[in-house]
């Protein structure tokens, strides 16, 4: 039985598709709160934007339960195995975190949850300002701990692609097979 | 089995990618320098869209800043429009806001509101004046729909036009510690560099405050755009124009002793029976500036006279109530959308930071109290 190499194809698209959206919420949140012309239009997508990431994220938790990351290379150490596992495990996380708590401030906070034209989120949580200002902190604490998170994925996935060349970052960046029998990689 | 294996050794002891020696070698220094390179510019574009790279870009913080830097820190209020009360009424639509927009609002029928009478200002204990521009901000809840809500004060137009025009002016109009009123070599300085704030100058003190705010009448100055089913839009301004009879303040309103003597005025009269404001929107022609708030459109434009707004609850402020909702001028229905007045972003952003930093403070009771409950006749 051929073990597997790759994350599967929906898997692959499921990541780069967050991939990108992350990013751009990430750049998005970081620019409007410092904004005042550019608050508005940006606040518009980063709301239904959130909400979007936010249910791919859920999908792509029952997809990882059903499809399994392929094992990581035998001869990896075991710091690098576990800061993989852990910062995966905060990965999804936030991922969850971010949105969820952006939806309960904005409910604290008595703003409607607007996703686009009439379309609006019920509140989850009932007006309390106090609860609200704990929340917007968080929010950006959380905010901020994914982009350090991101950045050290995006560092540990150039170096697996650069210096290791272990198979791990084409196992979701490939979409050939044709590195599996690649020089490059150690035999 | 041996087809599919991952292309990795097995046995530990053979040599292995993840070794320091692996990285001591030309190719991989370069690669390195790569790697590094790649996350420093990646954190480096994020540093610069926060603004942590350019000191001198006017953020939301900033203009707070500002605020905060003339009037005083005052923790649990705004940080501007700090003194204020709340107000409670309905607004009954006559059903003719309904050809401008789809707004659930406009459709014949009555909805509750609740809203904040304030006076402009960062200092939440400041006496009531004769020159204090009044506010009505307010918040319509139709049932299971959405909410409009607007802040609007009781000049003819804006005097400035954009964010960095209001952030100039509040530095220029701050009054000297020694003689109590701004510079007027400063303010000389600010409408030099900006004639537009000179011209909305002349207009709004052509105009006398009214002597109280239920006889005044409220502008939201900056243009929206109304947008009826059929997806037209048309480019609007509204107020609220009061009912009551207009009667310019006197001298003596001032002189008086009490501290709070607009407010007190108007929590008198509430009690004493509901006050009514028509809710007005002008129609904008084309040429009419829709992205300059300092700047009147011509007085023979058609005024659709939508509904009337109905005052007949005014209380202090308190936990849960008006002192606890952000009148931001973009929280608006499907059916009301912004202009491109600069204004209104801004507006919504610099709200924004004012309301996350209060919510956060402890707060201290307001300077104007409402005993008795304010339940109008």
């Amino acid at each position: 039985m051929a073990q597997q190499l790759q994350f599967t194809a929906f898997s692959r698209l499921l990541h780069w598709t967050m991939a990108i959206m992350v990013l751009t919420m990430l750049f998005i949140g970081i620019g409007m709160v410092a904004s005042l012309s550019n608050y508005h239009w940006l606040i518009s997508i980063h709301k239904p934007l959130g909400i979007l990431i936010l249910i791919l994220v859920a999908i792509r938790l029952v997809n990882r339960l059903l499809n399994p990351a392929p094992p990581l290379p035998q001869g990896m150490p075991a710091w690098q195995r576990f800061a993989a596992h852990g910062s995966h495990v905060v990965l999804y996380a936030l991922l969850f975190a971010l949105p969820l708590v952006g939806w309960a401030m904005l409910s604290a906070a008595r703003y409607p949850i607007v996703l686009y034209g009439s379309l609006e989120l019920p509140p989850i949580l009932p007006h309390d300002v106090a609860l609200y200002a704990l929340l917007r902190t968080t929010h950006t604490v959380l905010a901020l701990l994914l982009f350090a998170t991101f950045i050290a994925h995006f560092g540990a996935a150039l170096m697996h692609a650069l210096i290791y060349r272990d198979g791990v970052f084409q196992s979701m960046a490939s979409w050939s097979r044709a590195w599996v029998n690649s020089p490059a990689l150690p035999k | 089995m041996k087809q599919g294996a991952r292309a990795v050794p097995d046995d530990p002891n053979s040599s292995t990618p993840y070794r320091l020696q692996s990285l001591v070698n030309k190719g991989a220094l370069t690669r390195l320098v790569i790697i590094g390179a790649a996350v420093l510019i990646v954190v480096g574009c994020f540093a610069f869209v926060g603004g942590w790279l350019s000191p001198h870009r006017l953020t939301q913080a900033r203009m707070i800043d500002r605020f905060e830097q003339i009037d005083g820190v005052w923790p649990g209020f705004r940080r501007n429009h700090a003194k204020g009360a709340c107000i409670a009424g309905n607004f009954d639509s006559n059903g003719e806001g309904v050809r401008l927009s789809k707004a659930a609002v406009f459709q014949r029928g009555r909805v509750p509101v609740i809203g904040r009478f304030s006076l402009a200002g960062g200092q939440p204990y400041v006496a009531d004046g004769p020159a204090a521009v009044r506010a009505m901000g307010l918040s319509f809840r139709p049932p299971n729909t959405e909410e409009w809500r607007t802040a609007m004060i009781d000049i003819p137009v804006f005097i400035v036009k954009d964010p960095e025009g209001f952030y100039d002016q509040l530095l220029a109009t701050k009054p000297d510690p020694v003689t109590g009123k701004p510079d007027p070599a400063k303010m000389k300085d600010f409408l030099a560099r900006h004639p537009e704030t000179g011209r909305a100058l002349q207009i709004v003190q052509a105009k006398p405050f009214s002597s109280g705010f239920a006889n005044a009448s409220y502008n939201g100055l900056d243009a929206f755009r109304f947008v009826d089913a059929a997806g037209a839009a048309t480019p609007v301004r509204w107020s609220m124009v009061a009912a009551e009879p207009f009667e310019p303040e006197t001298p003596a309103q001032s002189a008086a002793q009490d501290k709070n003597y607009l407010f007190d005025a108007v929590i008198a009269r509430i009690k004493r029976a509901p006050v009514e404001w028509h809710v007005v929107v002008t129609i904008g022609q084309p040429g009419d500036p829709t992205d300059d708030a300092t700047i009147p459109w011509p007085s023979n434009r058609q005024q659709v006279d939508v509904g009337t707004l109905t005052i007949n609850h005014i209380e202090g402020e308190a936990p849960g109530n008006c002192r606890d909702v952000n009148f931001d001028p973009l929280v608006l229905p499907s059916g009301i959308d912004p202009s491109d007045d600069p204004l209104l972003s801004a507006r919504s952003a610099a709200y924004s930071t004012s309301f996350t930093r209060r919510a956060g403070e402890k707060k201290e009771p307001s300077a104007v109290q409402v005993p008795d409950g304010g339940k109008g006749a």
